[in-house]
């Protein structure tokens, strides 16, 4: 079967309670599946629900399987697929860190002006940029960087959320 | 079944200790008896087990021992099986047993205690991580850290247990929440918050799958575990679906007793060692009906191969069983019983059917199939074949309604599920998914206690016998009646013709040197031996086995160089198959260098 491979944003709501993350994790490692990105946060203190996002690839079967492994997780309330269920917004947050002087000190701070990231944190050699957008859009950011001095990068991994006004 | 025992206890502010809020749960969720052993870090549980006289404990000489006994219990009664074990080594004991009832969707409840809340993670006497070492081999794991949760974990481990896809759940229990007090609170007033497995099938989906079954000229039904785990009348209602149909029906090792094994429109079981007219039967169909069933590798052979011409109909609870193997037409995620009520409705209400006729020229291919006799065996001489041996045990043992029949993994095993006949679900345990070596006479042993008047015998293999023979000393404290047949080989058999096949005959380390003398071990223990070298001894000692209202061990010396047959080797299709040497025909598959790399 050599279907081909996509990439899948699947968004987890879950109870909030010890070991969820362990087992979404391990159920990824233990049947081989791919992790791209994973985020993970309370969303609703009341309730105790917390919502993980994953970015996933494997063949459309191996996709439906993924789904319905964590489907069968017990703390699992829902699993979305975004990426088929219609239009969604997808983020990321970079902390991107830049050490040089002179000229591509200056280089660094005129491009991220035009990527719209903020400065936020400076000393007389470096600077800390904070950058949010599209993955793509913070890997050009980056590798716009590195010639520049980039010193590290901590990125959040994808975060996503469907479009219009109902919810997952 | 002890509903009526909760009746009077509603939700009361009265505290109790952990410990005693423990026994109170399991007495209110019907637990009679709990398979365990004791250590430091369950002592509170076994003080309140001893102030009681609901909960019966069975004290078994490993923990991993106590695992399968519960899963026996379970899987011969329908209820879940229940275990106690202390922290560290009591746990990570139980563990193969637990990866064992995953495997094979039976539903356990394994308490585990642990170091106190305090002293976890600061490598403790006997601490391990046992949520982290379970979680992948548990359906679900709990670990209790504030003493009003406990009551309410309990239940709620229970009902994970046993809906939906049933599986085995630990409950993680450290000390000083067996010592802390709480209030308890009755089974009714708990509810899960997010587990609500999906039990009718989508009335559509049904229907579809019923105008395809309308259709067929040549289906087959291929069924499996699931309609054991549905429960009786699931069993019930496929007899009469498949009687309506009028359609053939195979059987995964797993579901065999669901339909009975001398009807003839049952083909025997399927698979690697199924018989050829099941096989064949599979890979012509032009409709599939699989029954919880999960197209394990076993009963597949080459993916790309399997079933080439078929649509596929599948029911199965559990939506992650639905094309993982194997891309189907109409899905029906729903409980086997649910389903089938509604799929003879609508099957009763189709305007079309296949008629006798429609379905002759399929039955003349399966009575063609059939004629070529893939299992015939030949006894000749004085060495006993296994198949002979097991043929005298099914005759000797077929006037008794309740005989129940576990199994080590093997050769034995196999040999087993093809010459025993199996009438009614529940009656058949053996380790499918996993499986286990040792499995089966811990699993006898749950299944006795279970049905204390009951004929429960292990097939077993010399090798697996060893594995968990520590609990023949457990059979002898409850009097538990248990009879061990050892297919006597002397050779991890098994491991052997997989060696003679794909290995050029060298047998690595498959000899079992050193073999104990069986009868002697059997009355070191207490027990009774019995042995037959040839022929002329094993009736008597079958009977002799049978009559014996004590744990017996019957040693039978069989030929040594027996294979399995007929065999769908790895990697190779359904209509592919290696046969005995009685066969009149051509085997009809190769070792391919891919099925050398599959197991
Ligand atoms: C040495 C050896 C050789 C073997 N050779 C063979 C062989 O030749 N042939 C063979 O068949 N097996 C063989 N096996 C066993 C094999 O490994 C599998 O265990 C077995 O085939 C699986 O059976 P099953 O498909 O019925 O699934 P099970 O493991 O019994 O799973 C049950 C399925 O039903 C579903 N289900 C559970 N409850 C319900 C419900 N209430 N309603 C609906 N669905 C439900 C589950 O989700 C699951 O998908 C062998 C094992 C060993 C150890
Ligand atoms: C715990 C465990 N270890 C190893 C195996 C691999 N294995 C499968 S069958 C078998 C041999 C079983 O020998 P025996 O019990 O004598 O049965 P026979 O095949 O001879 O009937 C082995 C080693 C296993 N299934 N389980
Ligand atoms: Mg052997």
């Amino acid at each position: 079967m050599s279907e081909k491979i996509e990439k899948h944003t699947i968004s987890i709501v879950v109870d909030n309670e010890a070991g969820v993350l362990a087992r979404v994790i391990g159920l990824f490692s233990g049947r081989g599946y791919n992790i791209e990105s994973l985020t993970v946060a309370e969303t609703d203190r009341e309730r105790n629900i917390s919502r993980i996002t994953i970015v996933t690839s494997g063949t459309p079967m191996v996709i439906e399987q993924i789904k319905a492994q964590l489907g069968r997780l017990v703390p699992v309330h829902r699993v979305g697929d975004l990426t088929v269920e219609g239009p969604h917004v997808e983020r990321e947050l970079a902390l991107v860190k830049v050490a040089g002087t002179g000229e591509a000190r200056v280089e660094s701070l005129r491009i991220a002006d035009i990527f719209r990231a903020r400065v936020v944190d400076s000393t007389e050699r470096s600077f800390i940029f904070e950058l949010t957008g599209s993955t793509s859009k913070l890997d050009a950011f980056i590798n716009l960087m590195r010639p520049l001095g980039l010193v590290e990068v901590s990125r959040t991994g994808v975060v996503a959320i469907s479009r219009g006004p109902e919810p997952m | 079944m002890s509903r009526d025992r909760t009746e009077d206890k509603p939700h009361d502010e009265q505290r109790h200790s952990g410990a005693e809020i423990i026994i109170r749960a399991l007495a209110d969720q019907g637990v009679e008896v709990v398979f365990g052993y004791p250590g430091g870090a369950v002592l509170p549980i076994y003080d309140a087990l001893f102030q009681q006289n609901n909960i019966r404990h069975v004290l078994v000489r490993q923990e991993g021992g106590a695992v399968h006994a519960a899963e026996g219990y379970a899987r011969s009664t329908g209820r879940p099986g229940v275990v106690l074990v202390t922290s560290g080594p009591g746990a990570t004991n139980a563990v193969t047993g637990l990866a064992d009832a995953l495997m094979d969707s039976i539903p356990i409840v394994c308490l585990t205690g642990q170091v106190a809340t305090h002293m976890i993670g600061n490598d403790a006497f006997q601490e391990c991580d046992t949520s982290g070492i379970t979680r992948p081999c548990t359906k679900h794991n709990y670990l209790v850290k504030d003493p009003e949760r406990l009551a309410v974990t309990l239940h709620e481990a229970f009902y994970v247990a046993t809906n939906g896809r049933p599986g085995p759940v630990v409950i993680d229990l450290p000390k000083d929440i067996q010592v802390a007090e709480a209030p308890y609170v009755a089974p009714e007033n708990v509810e899960h918050r997010t587990y609500r497995p999906r039990v009718r099938g989508d009335y559509a989906a049904i229907q579809e799958a019923v105008s395809l079954m309308a259709h067929a000229r040549k289906p087959v039904f291929y069924t499996g575990g699931g309609v054991i785990n549905s429960g009786p009348e699931a069993s019930q209602l496929l007899r009469e679906l498949v009687r309506k149909s009028g359609f053939p029906i195979t059987s995964t090792l797993m579901g065999l007793g669901a339909y009975p094994a001398s009807d003839r429109q049952f083909l025997g079981m399927l698979g690697m060692h199924g018989t050829y007219e099941a096989n064949m039967a599979m890979h012509d169909c032009d409709v599939m009906i699989c029954v919880g069933a999960r197209f394990d590798d076993r009963v597949t052979g080459r993916l790309d191969a399997f079933s080439p011409g078929s649509k596929k109909i599948h029911i199965d609870i559990d939506p992650s069983s639905i094309n993982k193997n194997v891309a189907v037409d109409v899905p029906i995620v729903g409980d086997v019983a649910h389903v089938l009520r509604e799929m003879i409705e609508a099957y009763d209400a189709s305007p079309v059917k296949p008629s006798a006729e429609d379905l002759a020229p399929w039955w003349a291919d399966i009575a063609r199939w059939r004629s070529r006799n893939c299992l015939a065996f030949e006894q000749k001489g004085d060495v006993i074949k296994p198949q002979y041996a097991l043929k005298r045990l099914q005759e000797l043992t077929r006037e008794r309604g309740d005989v129940y029949f576990t199994t080590e993994v093997g050769q034995h095993q196999m040999w087993a599920a093809q010459f025993l006949e199996f009438e009614e679900p529940n009656h058949w345990m053996t380790s499918g998914g996993l499986g286990t070596m040792g499995y089966g006479l811990p699993a006898a042993m749950g299944v006795q206690v279970a049905h204390p008047d009951a004929l429960v015998i292990d097939v077993a293999g010399e090798a697996s016998t060893m594995m968990n023979i520590q609990e023949m000393s457990t059979l002898l404290q409850y009097r538990l009646p248990v009879k061990v047949f050892i297919l006597n080989n002397r050779y991890m058999g098994m491991v052997r013709q997989w060696q003679e096949l794909l290995h050029g005959g060298r047998y690595s380390e498959s000899y079992m040197d050193s073999l104990p003398d069986f009868v002697k071990l059997a009355e070191a223990f207490g027990a009774v031996g019995l042995r037959a070298e040839k022929l002329g001894d094993l009736d008597d000692v079958i009977r002799e086995m049978i009559e014996t209202p004590k744990a017996v061990i019957a040693d039978i010396a069989i030929d040594m160089k027996e294979n399995v047959y007929p065999m769908v080797p790895s990697g190779a299709a359904h209509n592919e198959m290696i046969f005995g040497p009685e066969d009149k025909g051509e085997s009809t598959a190769t070792v391919t260098d891919e099925g050398m790399a599959l197991v």
